[in-house]
């Protein structure tokens, strides 16, 4: 189905002149154009846009306890529901008592949002860096296996295709609630519902692949098929890899921060955007910071690295098409 | 074509199979034990296990899946742990709300994705392009609950336009059922106006470069039946193949939406199931929204063959 969804940025150069780029032509573009990859990619427009703004969340990860004195997680009953602004009042570890100005206002437990947003996108890039990078790696293993041997093929792909048919957030959601939540919970039922659309990339690679002259000539002289694998298989897996896991990121945080909201996603005592989100539903209507200022959060996150994304493919992988 | 079509139906069965696997072990070997949920915090573990014994959980776990899968053959979905209805009436009650809702958000994003996506591809290059091009970009990455709090906030908190949250069944009035619809769809379509606009646009630019739009435009036709007539009646294959992957958006799509909308649809439904650990109505849940993704994606296929007499099996 989706391998039915053309590439719009192949689609793009097809309506030039070329005709469907094939594994082939687009890995001859690919050599071609090796030693400007990298200034080709700095010339992008979405990718320095989205790259820059990654960069700027990234940059709160270590930034955080410099931006804001207060703890995400200190209850405070005084400082209660306060709107953007308020001089909120907190007392040191001598007793003391000292003023923070409350720049995305307080939550139902006194709890400054600002604290928890900064410190929210510790967790949220996490998942969606953990979730990418075991997605991924499993989903490469699977796929080169799957696309080697035959045998194997028609197991394993029916099992995707099956995988595939739940719908990811029923999958994930049944995953956590039903193991428990905790982080961990968390990013593996994210995992789970991506792997099938990784196995199928990669095994569509090696599909290709494994009619290429250099691997039949490879098989011929007797090389094994470990080596032939890691030597001629993988390496064209990379640049769509890149590409799909950097997507997958991006729908990771998502779907973590739906989690949340939802109320089946990390333990509410976690600051992360979704939790903030889940908490402030309840007074939305009165107090719509604690929603409004975590959701912009997230939307700039996702919206840096699907910028991100869409410049790797049009630059790395120009034969790849958009997976959802 | 026919052994195609033969074919291509055949293959949903191991898919539907794997779901029913998939679906059936996730529910019995996660930890957590639903008769001690029904059962309450008073229970003693002799309810308990009574209480297992007659919800058949006791049975070794082949015995349980062909009994389910015996169960669901005979169209039997079994009786909700909680509400002790048969699962299939609960079912019936929500299908009306997710219905409105999903339909309501298609249409709405066709109605407003095809002509954005066409203009798009006529007027390539243009600021009007590039608009199009940076709100679907920026579309598919605002999550459907922000775009629905917004709304809310601004239309029906402030303005007092619409109702913040709720639903009206048809049967209680087609206009306040509409009314109440307009929100939650317009928050859901976003993202497919997002993806359609896009596909509209690939698709009718592919087409604008072919010969014979330059015939029709070289014997005069007006650009408007150009675009109309040639342009987009071809550039609609893939249009229509995008619903394939937007019916799994939908999916969960439709699960946020009625959380923050409070509609009383499937989507709720299975969020609460979930959380109470509601095997039957989890298990009926998911194998239907499966169900519906998996063939929604076969007519896909089957009308992909029938649109397009170029694609021959």
């Amino acid at each position: 189905m989706t391998d039915q969804f053309p590439d719009e940025s192949s689609q793009q150069q097809t309506a030039a002149d070329t005709a469907v780029i094939s594994a082939e032509s687009a890995e001859a573009i690919e050599v071609r154009e090796q030693p400007s990859v990298w200034s080709r990619l700095l010339r992008h427009p979405s990718v320095i846009i989205g790259g820059l703004l990654l960069t700027l969340i990234v940059g709160l990860v270590p930034a955080a306890p410099f931006l804001t004195s207060l703890d995400p997680t200190d209850i405070s009953p005084r400082n209660r529901n306060k709107p953007p602004g308020f001089m909120t009042v907190h007392k040191d570890e001598e007793g003391s008592k000292y003023e923070v100005k409350a720049v995305m206002g307080t939550d139902k437990l006194g709890r400054d949002v600002f604290a928890r947003v900064i410190y929210g996108a510790r967790v949220s890039l996490m998942v969606g860096l953990c979730v990418a990078f075991i997605a991924v790696s499993i989903g490469l293993l699977i796929g080169l296996l799957a696309g080697y041997f035959r045998l194997l093929d028609a197991i394993v792909m029916r099992f995707m295709d099956g995988l595939m048919a739940i719908p990811a957030i029923l999958l994930a959601i049944a995953l956590v609630s039903l193991s428990g939540a905790s982080l961990f919970t968390v990013i593996m039922a994210i995992v789970i519902p991506e792997i099938p659309r990784v196995v199928r990339l990669v095994r569509s690679i090696v599909l290709s692949i494994r009619e290429e002259p250099y691997v039949e000539a490879a098989i011929s002289v007797g090389t094994p098929t470990p080596k032939i694998l890691y030597r001629h298989v993988l390496p064209n897996t990379i640049a769509p890899l890149i590409v799909q896991g950097t997507f997958i990121c991006g729908s990771a945080i998502l779907l973590e921060a739906i989690l949340s909201f939802l109320g089946v996603g990390v333990p509410p005592e976690i600051p992360t955007w979704g939790n903030i989100m889940a908490q402030g539903r309840d007074l939305f209507q009165i107090y719509p910071h604690s929603i409004f200022y975590p959701g912009i959060f997230l939307t700039l996150t996702v919206l840096a690295i699907n910028m991100l994304g869409d410049g790797l493919r049009d630059t790395i992988d120009p034969r790849m098409s958009r997976e959802f | 074509m026919w052994t195609y079509l033969f074919k291509r139906i055949l293959a949903v069965i191991p898919v539907l199979l794997v779901v029913l696997v998939v679906v059936f072990l996730m529910l019995r070997l996660t930890p957590g034990d639903p008769a001690a949920n029904i059962a309450g915090d008073a229970a003693t573990s002799e309810d308990i296990a009574e209480l297992r014994i007659e919800l058949g959980l006791e049975e070794p776990l082949p015995v349980q899946f062909a009994i389910y899968v015996r169960n669901l053959l005979k169209g039997d979905f079994g009786e909700s742990f909680y509400y002790k209805r048969p699962v299939i009436s609960m079912i019936a009650d929500g299908i009306e709300p997710t219905l409105s809702l999903a339909l309501f958000t298609i249409v709405l994003a066709c109605l407003v994705a095809v002509p954005l996506g066409t203009l798009a591809a006529y007027k390539q290059g243009t600021w009007i392009d590039r608009l199009v091009m940076g709100f679907s970009v920026v579309g598919f990455s605002v999550p459907v609950f922000v775009i629905g709090y917004i709304l809310i906030y601004f239309l029906s908190v402030k303005l007092d336009w619409f109702p913040v949250q709720g639903y009206q069944h048809i049967a209680d009035g087609i206009g306040g059922w509409a009314y109440r619809l307009v929100l939650p769809s317009t928050a859901l379509s976003v993202i497919f106006i997002a993806l359609i606009a896009r596909m509209t646009r690939t698709s009718v630019l592919e087409v604008l470069s072919e010969d014979y739009i330059r015939t029709a435009r070289a014997k005069g036709l007006p650009q408007m039946k150009v675009l109309l007539k040639h342009a987009l009646r071809n550039a609609a294959v893939p249009i229509v193949t995008i619903i394939g992957i937007a019916i799994a958006i939908l999916i969960s799509g439709v699960v946020v939406t009625e959380s923050v909308f409070v509609i009383p649809g499937l989507g709720l439904l299975t969020l609460d199931a979930i959380q109470g650990r509601d095997y039957p109505t989890v298990q009926a849940l998911i194998i239907l929204f499966s169900v519906v993704y998996v063939v929604i994606n076969l007519l896909i296929d089957v009308i992909y063959t029938l649109l397009d007499p170029r694609i021959r099996y």
